[in-house]
């Protein structure tokens, strides 16, 4: 579903090129390249410890790479004066994976924090339009008033992402939307993504363990495996590739179900 | 500002048949711009009255809800398929207006003034279970400590003696660096009081009464409550935030024998010896105000201390420390055991153990020095 320009090209959204993450010892990443393409859903996949977090921590300007640039929209996300009150902190939403919701602060207020700070909205417009956007994320109206620990995880996921949607963002970045959601609630969230994607035009950017999600919403699959991104494309293409990790991953016995499952539905 | 940057609503009126005419950039940025403009229309939009959209710019969520307001959710998803719409704006305002039917304010809690009769009550009835609750867990741990004791093969004397460590050894030098202050101090005091009386001399009694029977045993108490119940409400209650206690009761071990009970008789031999401690630091302070400032040296000091104190205010002082220790060990890991999952919690019952121990270190003080007064001890 990403939009191709008339000359072929895609426009890109958000790009890392030769970028370095290292924690004392360890190299995470080294010389990786990725291209996030407006109005696409990218996953991110990957074995345990390949650092898709990081990477994705470091795409929206939480952890400065080693070496390499990072570009959201164009800007440099590392460039002097980027940071905190970055402009690009309006065209992002980050749905965290334990939801990261203000503990302090009901749902609603949660949702509408930005609108108000931000948009600069009086409160009781920044409510009006914060009630919309937990209808939106399908949570139920009375949910407005709950404390985020009076919540379920589902319900946890929902309200932030109604944070992340709160200021019409362009770009989402969603961390194991689904890690933690009955296989109900998993696909149900899966279907509210591409949902919204269709109806806001968002482009998405999923760190995901989970197969279902993956054959369901991802029009292409980045695989990180040593160190970098080992390849970028559609799923029947990366399902091709000639390597252990890959092979097992969409072939084991798990793979095929979720396949098996995608080709009932279609 | 150009023409594509603002957000408009007309009503047109040309003849009979009126119509709205939406234009202009609706998003966020012109929310608070549109909002009166479409409350002082939404009144006058009639049925079945046209909705023009061609020149709409740029629509949002923001916009797609008060489009949803002006016209009604139902409508507008009625009017989108013969209007000059993009395909993306189209399913923008459908997914809004199936949304924006669902929402609502949910209702607001409001105060009045009879909560604060109802908090008053809810706050005595909390207080009397935690007293209900306290005695319960100390009647609870004495009966496992009696189960425990005749039966040395379940003794924890490793974890028993690391904790020794932890609450005993680690805190020697605050203690002895605390009491030998407040020791001299209390020897400052009392030689300006005496003075006037011509009487210095009895600063030895006054700093020896005041460590041996009270200071000592209450400041260690302090420290302890301060230092410990805190961290045993931390230690039990992030255990008990990740299941661990869940985990050892699954496994068919009995969490106040393996958590409690060794904290508890730490605490217990532990204090007296810190109180010993807090007692010589509180009267050598008091000693060495008296050498550098009244000149009675150390050698004077002590054969008074010998001629005139009786050994019982030692055992008077030295007896609480037990009593005061078990109290806090058992409020610190009571208060570890009631928390309820969240990291917040876990800060919660801290604080909530170092409040309630020195609350009752010093209840139970007062009303032992009221009782060892009626009985002449």
């Amino acid at each position: 579903m990403s939009v191709a320009q008339p000359n072929g090209h895609f426009e890109i959204v958000a790009q890392a090129r030769g970028v370095r993450n290292c924690f004392g010892p360890q190299t995470v990443h080294e010389g990786l390249d990725l291209d996030v393409r407006r109005g696409e859903v990218l996953a991110v996949v990957g074995g345990s410890g390949t650092g898709k977090s990081v990477l994705l921590r470091t795409l929206i300007g939480l952890n400065r790479p080693a070496a390499g640039s990072v570009l959201l929209f164009g800007q440099n996300v590392y460039a002097p004066g980027m940071q905190n009150t970055s402009p690009l902190a309006k065209r992002v939403g980050v749905l965290f994976q334990q939801g990261a919701l203000f503990s302090s602060l009901t749902v609603l207020e949660n949702v509408a924090l930005s609108l108000i700070e931000h948009a600069r909205l009086p409160a009781a417009e920044a409510m009006q339009l914060a009630t919309l956007k937990i209808a939106l994320a399908g949570l139920p109206a009375d949910a407005g008033n709950k404390l985020p620990m009076e919540l379920s995880g589902g319900m946890i996921k929902r309200a932030a992402l109604a944070r992340a949607l709160a200021l019409d963002p362009d770009i989402l970045f969603l961390d194991e939307p689904t890690a933690g959601l009955d296989p109900i609630g998993a696909a149900a969230f899966d279907q509210l993504i591409l949902t919204l994607r269709g109806a806001l035009g968002l482009t998405v950017f999923l760190v995901t363990h989970d197969l279902d999600t993956l054959y369901t919403t991802a029009d292409r699959i980045a695989v990180l495996a040593n160190r970098r991104v080992l390849v970028n494309d559609r799923l029947e293409i990366v399902a091709a590739i000639d390597d252990a990790w890959i092979q097992e991953y969409f072939h084991g016995p798990r793979g095929r179900a979720a396949q098996a499952a995608r080709d009932r539905v279609s | 500002m150009n023409a594509s940057d603002d957000a408009r609503l007309e009503l047109r009126d040309n003849g009979d048949m009126p119509s709205l005419c939406v234009g202009g950039a609706w998003t966020l940025s012109h929310y608070q711009a549109l909002t009166p403009r479409v409350t002082d229309l939404r009144g006058r939009v009639g049925p079945g009255m046209e909705i023009d959209f061609s020149s709409l710019t740029a629509l949002d969520t923001a916009g797609a809800r008060l489009l949803c307001e002006l016209v009604g959710a139902e409508r507008l998803k009625g009017t989108l398929t013969n209007a000059a719409l993009t395909a993306e704006q189209r399913t923008l305002l459908e997914t809004v207006a199936s949304s924006f039917a669902v929402s609502g304010m949910p209702p607001q809690r409001r105060y009045q003034f009879g909560d604060v009769l109802e908090h008053i009550g809810k706050a005595t009835y909390a207080f009397r279970d935690h007293l209900v609750g306290l005695l319960g867990f100390i009647g609870l741990t004495l009966e496992k400590l009696a189960c425990t004791a005749c039966r040395p093969r379940r003794w924890r004397v490793a974890a028993t003696i690391a904790q020794m460590e932890q609450i005993g050894f680690n805190a020697v030098p605050i203690v002895a660096l605390l009491s030998f202050l407040v020791g001299a101090v209390v020897a400052f005091l009392g030689a300006t009081v005496l003075a006037e009386f011509g009487t210095t001399i009895y600063t030895v009694d006054l700093v020896a009464y005041a460590f041996l029977r009270e200071f000592g045993v209450f400041l260690a108490a302090i420290l302890v409550a301060g230092r410990t119940s805190s961290a045993f409400a931390a230690q039990i209650g992030s255990m008990r935030a990740n299941e661990e206690i869940d985990a050892l009761r699954v496994i068919g071990l009995d969490p106040v024998e393996w958590l409690v009970l060794p904290r508890v008789l730490a605490m217990v031999l532990a204090l007296p010896i810190l109180t010993f401690i807090a007692m010589i630091c509180g009267i050598v302070g008091g000693m060495t105000v008296c050498a550098l400032h009244l000149s009675i040296s150390p050698a004077m000091f002590l054969s008074l201390l010998d001629a005139n104190i009786d050994p019982r205010h030692f055992f008077v002082g030295i007896g609480k420390a037990p009593v005061f220790a078990f109290l806090i060990a058992s409020i610190g890991c009571l208060e570890g055991f009631r928390v309820s999952g969240s990291a917040q919690s876990v800060g919660e019952h801290t604080t909530s153990a170092v409040v309630q121990s020195i609350f009752t270190v010093i209840v139970v003080n007062a009303i032992a020095a009221l009782f060892f007064m009626e009985m002449g001890w």
